[in-house]
């Protein structure tokens, strides 16, 4: 099943792709192939990029998009997988309570935007509330199943070896759910990074995605594009940083068969 | 009391209709090896839940005195503790550090896996996680070993091999041992007593005593002559 390893070259095949991809844009542009106006050239994008970094407007969007996905996420984590591992013990509770959590999790996080400007107004607590309502309920339902396909023989062990009831939880519990807790944590920070960029187009006056709607706005397409690169280039930032957690040591196991 | 670490009166065990014990009775001395053997689906795993005090029987009464352990059939290590960190739970409830780094020292020597104590499990085979169950259970002061198949998921070289360790493992550690195994060659070269149990509702139909000092070859005239009393007993050789 494992592919044998690549060699050095192989790795440069990214780039290449990356440099292919910049050559069609060229062209496509150089051939006018689009009206300039709706069409920016990859050399004005880069100076667009240049420009948002010497005003330092690209770091602040950056900050604040940053902080708006951290805090709706953190508080979803937090939230959500003690509300997941309740579920995973209490099967009255869940019996309740399932429809309810898939249901929210089948509504697209984008409707409640109209309420959360309602209710909240414009800046950071809308898109919080958003980014939260986006993740809270696939946290929820990550770690319920996780929880869900602990064998049972590992809490059997644990009664032979008279652990506490904390110690259930937190020496064999959370470590046994800890691989797939970490797969859900990648795909529910990549929605909330999904999510800002939409709330923020909506109800913001600053953030990665007002940028790109007030770039829209002002026609400056060379901008609009520079901060789709962004936006797409820190997703994949956030996605690498939580796939660290894939190395501890101790969750190996879930990842090698 | 003392010289019967475990004491099985009258049991019963019903689940919902299905009656797997019916008035059974044992006794087991302290330091005995005994070796339940049995067609499948006969409540051998259940005679252990008993035993360990998992389950309650519906009539009668389980005495067992002492710190019981159960090893069990397979992948119950923890995946996410290194062979050590396993093998330490055994040791939790030493308080000195000092003698628990030197006992933990001490089983992987045992089990003949010093250069693997900092592998996690997966990266192990599979008998050598057996081999670390063992460890984990024997480790501390434990009085009684209850083994469900715990080698059925080994090869068969690897399971002879395992037979012979553990042989040897008691000697250095000495515990009264209930063995469940379907493999009736590992009951021959293994116990000192062997109960065969017949269908539901199970009751012990042969009992056999078996007098050759271990560790004892698999092609001993007593083993061979032992299996084949065990087959004939389930029909499947000429009495």
């Amino acid at each position: 099943m494992t592919e044998p390893p690549l060699d050095s070259k192989s790795r440069l095949l990214p780039i290449l792709v990356l440099l292919a991809a910049i050559a069609v844009w060229s062209a496509l542009w150089l051939l006018r192939v689009f009206p300039e106006s709706v069409f920016p050239s990859p050399w004005a994008v880069a100076k667009g990029l240049g420009e948002e970094i010497r005003t330092g407007r690209l770091l602040s969007d950056l900050v604040a998009s940053l902080f708006r996905v951290t805090t709706g996420f953190l508080l979803a984590v937090i939230l959500g997988v003690p509300a997941g591992l309740w579920l995973g013990r209490h099967a009255r509770a869940r019996y309740a309570l399932l429809p309810t959590v898939n249901f929210f999790r089948s509504l697209s996080p984008l409707a409640w935007i109209p309420f959360a400007i309602l209710w909240f107004g414009i800046g950071d607590r809308p898109a919080v509330f958003l980014i939260f309502m986006a993740c809270f309920f696939p946290i929820v339902l990550g770690t319920l199943a996780a929880v869900a396909n602990i064998p049972s023989v590992y809490f059997r062990v644990a009664q032979d070896y008279r652990f506490t009831n904390l110690e259930m939880l937190t020496k064999v519990t959370l470590p046994a759910i800890a691989p797939q807790l970490i797969t859900s944590l990648r795909v529910t920070a990549g929605l909330a990074w999904l999510v800002v960029v939409a709330a923020e187009m909506i109800a913001g006056r600053d953030g990665l995605g007002f940028a790109v709607w007030d770039a829209r706005n002002g026609l400056r397409m060379d901008l609009l594009v520079a901060g789709m690169i962004v936006i797409g280039f820190i997703g994949m930032v956030i996605d690498r940083v939580i796939m660290r957690l894939t190395r501890i040591q101790s969750v190996r196991w879930g990842y090698e068969g | 009391m003392k010289d019967k670490p475990l004491c099985i009166e009258n049991a019963s065990v019903k689940f919902d209709a299905i009656e797997v014990f019916r008035d059974l009775s044992l006794e087991i001395s302290r330091g005995e090896f005994v070796a339940v053997v049995g067609p499948s689906g006969c409540g051998k795993t259940t005679l252990l839940n008993l035993l360990s005090g998992f389950l309650k029987p519906t009539s009668g009464r389980v005495v067992s005195s002492g710190r019981v352990r159960m090893v069990y059939q397979h992948d119950s290590l923890f995946p996410w503790r290194t062979a050590e960190q396993n093998i330490a739970l055994g040791l939790r409830d030493l308080n000195n550090e000092g003698k628990r780094d030197r006992q933990l020292k001490e089983m992987l020597q045992l089990i003949n896996l010093e250069e693997f104590g900092a592998h996690y499990p997966h990266q192990l085979s599979g008998g050598m996680r057996q081999r670390v169950e063992l460890a984990r259970a024997l480790a501390g002061d434990t009085d009684v070993l209850l083994l469900d198949e715990p080698f059925s998921s080994l090869d068969y070289l690897t399971r002879l091999r395992l037979r012979r360790e553990l042989v040897r493992m008691l000697k250095e550690l000495p515990r009264t041992v209930v063995l469940v195994t379907h493999d009736i060659e590992e009951a021959a070269q293994l116990a000192d007593r062997i109960l065969v149990l017949s269908d539901r509702p199970a009751r012990i139909c042969r009992e056999l005593r078996m007098a050759v000092p271990k560790p004892r070859e698999l092609t001993h005239p007593v083993v061979v002559e032992t299996v084949h009393a065990i087959l004939a007993e389930f029909g499947l050789e000429q009495k």
